[in-house]
């Protein structure tokens, strides 16, 4: 059975308040269709868990200058202005997150584990309010799992059962957020039929998928 | 007139060996790629996603899905190789970056480092940096010796929101080559020109000064 839906079925999807994941750096590997799609039903209220908010007119970005996020759980901020005057102003809750640790705190959502004990952050702000172990000499932090209501993947190419192959540095993140959510949906560039993708060069397996459009 | 960009990205160059796997950050960093010996190859790691990071492509060349992690186009070398973000960070805090070249905004004489936000002013985000910094076997500061209004940048303390905790191994300006030591920041090198009294009257942590220094180059 194809995963493949119409744009209507997915603009279904969202509503207020939902937490959502976004793959993509700095808008490279970021699905900008669905993007549009949350921008055009004007939800609001959203967390969104992300590795960067973009630029004011591309990938995330454009859902935080259309003031739709209550909450950026992100890594970097700089390439965006409006995140940081939505910020200042009080009117969108950041938590910055170290990109390392951000990447595993969704891994371990996925993969079942209860959290992820880094170095990264010892002897910083980043430590705040966490529990730290010391062992063999070394401290850690504990960092608890990030799941979402729904993750927005971009592929180079599906096949209709879901299986996905990334473009070079448009990977990153997608893999991951795959993995994380309840329900996960794909823009891909192209869409293939299910068997025409040889099972060694495929990166996420359709298993973990539930939606496809053409992006 | 040398500047310091080329001063500070052949001596950091040296500090390579041939084979090792290096991430370099955005802005002065990244000049270090262009001062390697001849008999040197590394092998740059991106932060977004892939080993073999090469040259900025040539213009019309450009491909949307392979930037560098400041959003440029750049290339992927021959033997190259991408990965997701886990992985990519996996390689960061799992020791197998020989070393990171970053800039920073203040650095002191236990190695603390700050060089992702200012109070107030400036809150980009730390992205990657405290992964590299906590990870990366060698941490290799690359800076303006001081601030452009002129104030010191090697500091007894950071006053800004750290980065990482004692992980600075060497600091190298337009005026010297530093190692940070248990006993504090020994002076191992001096740019031509440049004296003891110069460079520590720039800088607000003692230094530790050797009877003979070597001239950097």
């Amino acid at each position: 059975m194809t995963k493949v839906v119409k744009r209507e079925d997915v603009y279904d999807k969202f509503c207020d308040g939902q937490i959502i994941m976004i793959g993509g750096f700095l808008a490279v590997g970021t699905p900008e269709v669905l993007v549009d799609i949350m921008v055009e039903k004007q939800i609001k209220d959203l967390t969104v868990i992300t590795n960067d908010t973009g630029f004011v007119g591309k990938g995330t970005g454009k859902l935080v200058v259309n003031k739709q996020l209550k909450k950026a759980i992100v890594s970097h901020i700089g390439t965006n202005q409006e995140t940081g005057k939505q910020m200042n102003a009080g009117e969108l809750e950041v938590e910055l997150v170290p990109q390392g640790t951000l990447a595993e705190r969704i891994r371990c959502a996925g993969a079942g584990l209860g959290g992820v004990l880094t170095p990264t952050g010892v002897g910083t702000i980043v430590e705040e309010g966490k529990e730290k172990f010391t062992y063999d000499g070394k401290t850690f932090l504990l960092e608890k799992p990030l799941f979402a209501d729904i993750a927005l993947i971009k592929a180079a190419k599906a096949d209709t059962g879901g299986n996905l192959v990334y473009r070079y540095s448009a990977r990153n993140f997608n893999p991951l957020i795959a993995m994380a959510a309840k329900l996960v949906i794909v823009e891909a560039e192209e869409i293939v039929e299910e068997g025409s993708l040889d099972p060694d060069e495929i990166i996420t397996p359709g298993i973990f998928v539930n939606m496809i459009i053409k992006g | 007139m040398v500047s310091p960009k080329e001063i500070i990205g052949k001596r950091i160059a040296k500090l390579f060996k041939d084979g090792d796997l290096v991430n370099l950050g955005i802005g002065m960093p990244t000049a270090v790629a262009n001062y390697l010996p001849n008999d040197v190859k590394i092998t740059l790691q991106s932060e977004n996603g892939f080993v073999g990071l090469g040259p900025t492509p040539l213009e019309g060349q450009e491909d949307k899905d392979v930037v560098n992690a400041g959003g440029q186009p750049v290339t992927i070398l021959p033997g190259g190789a991408c990965f997701d973000s886990a992985m990519s960070f996996a390689i960061i805090r799992g020791g197998h970056l020989a070393a990171t070249v970053l800039g920073a905004l203040q650095v002191d004489e236990q190695g603390n480092l700050a060089n992702w936000m200012i109070p107030g002013k400036m809150v980009p985000g730390m992205g990657g940096a405290m992964d590299l910094v906590a990870g990366a076997r060698k941490v290799i500061i690359a800076m303006e010796h001081a601030a452009k209004d002129g104030s010191p940048k090697i500091l007894k303390q950071c006053t800004l929101p750290l980065t990482a905790s004692r992980e600075v191994d060497f600091i190298v300006t337009e005026l010297g080559f530093m190692e940070v030591t248990t006993e504090g920041i020994v002076l191992k090198e001096l740019a031509p020109g440049v004296t003891a009294e110069d460079i520590q009257a720039k800088t607000e942590a003692k230094l530790i000064i050797p009877q003979t220094i070597a001239v950097m180059g």
